[in-house]
């Protein structure tokens, strides 16, 4: 049981990692972004590249994907997505989903349907069995415990830059009110294309990170853009600890809920979701105050 | 300074019946108190007006009527119904209107399909849907009135969404009264609207029946003073004081929040 | 008065085009047999995307999942005509009637809450199915779908045939139906309620209008309207399966609906016959790739605006005025 925590918890954390940047764009530019799952897809299979045609080690390959998925995002801020804040969410909702086809279709013309395997390092394999034969037997997974590790400090470091530092505070000035943000001063342009480009690094290192685990194919932005807007509609879009919690809940859901009640697969989570929506529809940690 | 806050009832209210009453009204945000303690009666039949300095809670005040907000504390009456927990719809439906300071239109309809919308929900017939909008004589008939009355049957094919601000607020006021208001609020009603116009829309309010009982929401003093026989003065979310035209112009209390120092508040 | 009144009802008038329109679809499973399955094929998504423009383009809602309702009318209308008898009109009426209850049960989800809850929630409601339909599979067949199903004749007089041309008079004559009905509802004062909802939400509200009751009721009907459409597919192609609740049926008529028009009643068939030929003739050309063009029309589409797309007049003159708060 402590083993299912446990990858609950990775699966929670990775999870995290992958959907925050969704998190923080549709609080701060209200921009409901479908194609959220393509920057991950480029973050993991920039590393497959790398690793089998390149030879670049692994541990390399995470800080790469980051910036690439980070500058994709970029660009593509500035380019695409600016004119689009002002739209109806039908319309985003819209643009994004095309954008996520296109980004499905290329990555299968380019780089073939199938499933891309990832070779891990030899460090990051392996198993460490705690207390076997106890009730409290836990099977931890190196890699899941790297991880786990790696995004933890990832969390530490988002909360720090967001509560310590000037652009953390410029940053949740935006959030909460735009224009008036504008009105003090801040540069709010600059402030959107910064946390955009973040946005979609981190999701690219989780796309990365995530391939061994979550499996890496044309079709992931679709696959996990519903996981996603989970932790994002559960979470809410006012901090980062509520879509972390709300992501941990969900990967500790899915897993002990595929191995407990296997018949019943995802159903449990979709209905945990539905029944946390309509219990509280501004999702699960909403600060009071700010906009809605 | 001290402000003296002095009773509400008894002193220059005439004998007609209290349609709408707040009794201890308190409405707290978080830290901020934004009502405090209102205590307000509209007569049947009043042309009543709401004054204070920006910020003093005016528009709080309706939106805890019309139950966009709910209070606090306190009470509201409606012609001697307590609808304090009741739904705002339902409140329209009892005949409790108000009118928004930022227009609040139907951008995509043109303002005949909006008032006659708005009528055949009146009427009751807002729930038919085997017969087209229109087919009701008695509907377009009233639509007609309307559109006169508020000068917009030139436009009235028009999208809303392209009309001029002037017809616009217009047409915030027409679709008020489309729905057969007993108790109208009106939240600065003639905000943007051009000075020739003006007076005319206020007249055409202060006109209509003795069984509508108005109270409005305005900044300009001419009209105010032109259209209300009573007056409430709203200060920092408290009743300040209320009484008729005459009192509050002579009253040193309010001419110090207006003016900062004493000085006749003109009118006329 | 009188002029008043005309300028009210024009809009519900049936105008000289619309019975020539018919009058084509009707004569096409005739003119041109071996196109008769199409013909159906087009006749059972338009309807689909008729019952989510009752609540898109009418209401304002946001709906990723409304092939929730498409999928349970599907199936329902499989089992019934499985387990309990073959009648096609019964069974569409049984569908109907499962879809319609199922869309009362969830409206009570998409009262609250922003676009996004909205979103996730109707999207969460089809997954739901999907996964219940995959894992009951004693009932539905789970991935192999319901396979089977035999529809009696149509009014006990017309046999379903081979050509699909049965099955494309059927539909198109179930699609007309619920059309002229469709059509009077948003004529009506109840469908001009509707539009202002969808407008502006809180100046309903202090109008009288009941928001969550009409919202409820109209999300309500269009369940129903695309419980029918699902009904249809599982009678005229004798089965049903899981993909029937799936995201890209969902999308995909969303998608229909856009192209065609949002907000008029005969964009829903207008786009689903235009996405219909387009999705063959491409699929002709590059098959894998379908993805990608839609992709890229999408997001054109989008960044021109829909509404200067969509009014070729409007690419010569100034962009829409920006509406202001007022």
């Amino acid at each position: 049981m402590l083993t299912l925590l446990f990858d609950g918890i990775a699966y929670g954390m990775l999870l995290f990692i992958l959907a925050v940047g969704l998190s923080v764009t549709m609080g701060l530019m209200n921009f409901i972004n479908l194609a959220h799952g393509a920057f991950a897809m480029v973050g993991g299979y920039l590393t497959v590249v790398l690793m089998q045609r390149y030879g670049v080690p692994f541990l390399l390959c995470l800080p790469i994907a980051f910036a690439g998925a980070g500058l994709l995002g970029a660009v593509l801020e500035r380019t695409l997505y600016r004119p689009m804040y002002k739209k109806p969410h039908l319309d985003q909702v819209l643009f994004s989903i095309g954008l996520a086809f296109m980004s499905v279709a290329a990555t299968d013309y380019f780089m073939g349907s199938q499933q891309q395997i990832m070779q891990l390092p030899d460090g990051l394999r392996g198993r460490t069995e705690l207390g076997t034969g106890g009730p409290f037997e836990l099977g931890m997974g190196h890699y899941r415990l790297f991880i786990i590790a790696v995004c933890a400090a990832l969390t530490v470091g988002l909360q720090y830059i967001l509560a310590k530092t000037r652009f953390g505070s410029r940053l949740r000035a935006s959030v909460d009110d735009a224009r008036v943000a504008a009105g003090l001063g801040i540069n709010v342009n600059v402030v959107f294309a910064a946390t955009f480009a973040v946005g979609s690094g981190l999701a690219g290192l989780g796309g990365a990170l995530g391939a061994e685990v979550l499996g890496l194919d044309p079709t992931f932005p679709l696959k996990f853009m519903v996981y996603f807007l989970i932790v994002v509609a559960v979470g809410g879009t006012s901090s980062i600890t509520g879509p972390l919690l709300a992501a941990l809940l969900l990967g500790v859901a899915d897993v002990a809920g595929k191995y407990y009640v296997p018949k019943l697969g995802a159903f449990i989570v979709y209905s945990l979701m539905l029944v946390i929506l309509l219990w509280r529809p501004q999702g699960l940690f909403v600060r009071t105050g700010g906009k809605s | 300074m001290v402000w003296q806050t002095k009773s509400t009832t008894g002193f220059g209210m005439s004998s007609a019946p209290i349609v709408l009453k707040t009794e201890g009204l308190v409405k707290k945000f978080g830290g901020i108190t934004a009502t405090q303690d209102v205590n307000l009666s509209i007569a049947q039949g009043a042309r009543h007006a709401l004054i204070g300095p920006n910020g003093a809670g005016k528009t709080t005040l309706i939106n805890l009527m019309t139950g966009v907000l709910e209070p606090t504390e306190g009470r509201i009456t409606l012609e001697g119904v307590d609808i304090t927990r009741m739904a705002p719809e339902q409140r329209v439906q009892r005949g409790l209107v108000r009118t928004f300071q930022i227009n609040q239109l139907f951008a995509s309809m043109t303002p005949l399909e909006t008032l006659a919308m708005v009528v055949s929900q009146q009427q009751g017939l807002g729930g038919r849907w085997w017969q087209p909008l229109g087919a009701n004589r008695k509907v377009v008939e009233r639509c007609e009135q309307l559109l006169s009355l508020f000068r917009l049957t030139e436009v009235m094919n028009q999208r809303t969404e392209v009309l001029a601000y002037g017809k616009r607020r217009l047409l915030e006021m027409a679709i008020a009264l489309a729905c057969e208001p007993r108790v109208l609020l009106l939240d600065e009603p003639v905000a943007g609207v051009p000075a020739g116009e003006r007076e005319e829309l206020l007249h055409t309010v202060a006109a209509l029946p003795a069984n509508v009982s108005v109270m409005l929401i305005e900044h300009d003093m001419d009209l105010v003073f032109d259209f209300a026989t009573r007056i409430t003065v709203l200060v920092n979310g408290a009743v300040l004081t209320e009484g008729t035209p005459q009192e509050i112009a002579n009253d040193p209390q309010v001419k110090s929040v207006y003016l900062g120092h004493s000085e006749e508040l003109t009118h006329g | 008065m009188k002029a008043m009144q005309d300028s009210l009802l024009a809009p519900s008038r049936f105008q000289a085009w619309e019975p020539l329109l018919w009058l084509l679809a009707f004569a096409a499973p005739w003119v041109v047999p071996g196109h008769a399955l199409i013909v159906n094929e087009i006749a059972i998504v338009a309807l689909f995307a008729l019952s989510l423009d009752l609540i898109l383009g009418y209401a304002g809602v946001v709906s990723l999942g409304h092939a929730a309702f498409f999928g349970f009318g599907a199936y329902t209308a499989a089992l019934f005509a499985k387990l309990v008898m073959p009648d096609p009109l019964t069974g569409l009426l049984v569908g109907m009637a499962g879809a319609t209850v199922l869309g009362a049960v969830c409206s009570l989800t998409i009262l609250r809450g922003s676009d996004l809850t909205r979103l996730m929630v109707t999207l969460g409601m089809a997954l739901i199915l999907l996964e219940l339909a995959n894992k009951l599979d004693w009932l539905t067949g789970g991935s192999d779908g319901l396979q089977g199903v035999v529809m009696g004749p149509v009014l006990g007089r017309f046999e379903f045939d081979l050509m699909g041309q049965t099955a494309a008079w059927y539909s198109l004559s179930v699609l007309l139906g619920l059309f002229v009905l469709a059509r009077r509802w948003v004529h009506s004062p109840l469908g001009a309620t509707l539009k202002a909802l969808r407008d502006n939400p809180l100046r309903a509200m202090a109008i009288g209008i009941n928001v969550q009751l009409r919202l409820a009721v109209v999300y309500t009907v269009a369940a129903g309207v695309a419980g029918a459409a699902g009904a249809l597919l599982a009678q005229t192609s004798g089965f049903a399966s899981l993909d029937v609740f799936a995201l890209d049926r969902s999308a995909d008529v969303m998608l229909m609906l856009v192209i065609g028009g949002v907000g008029w009643l005969y964009g829903g068939v207008l786009g689903a016959v235009v996405f219909k030929l387009l999705h063959d003739v491409i699929s002709g050309i590059t098959p894998q790739y379908w993805t990608f063009w839609i992709g890229l029309f999408l997001v054109v589409l989008v960044l021109v605006g829909r509404d200067r797309l969509l009014k070729p007049r409007s690419w010569f003159g100034k962009p829409k005025a920006q509406r202001d708060s007022a």
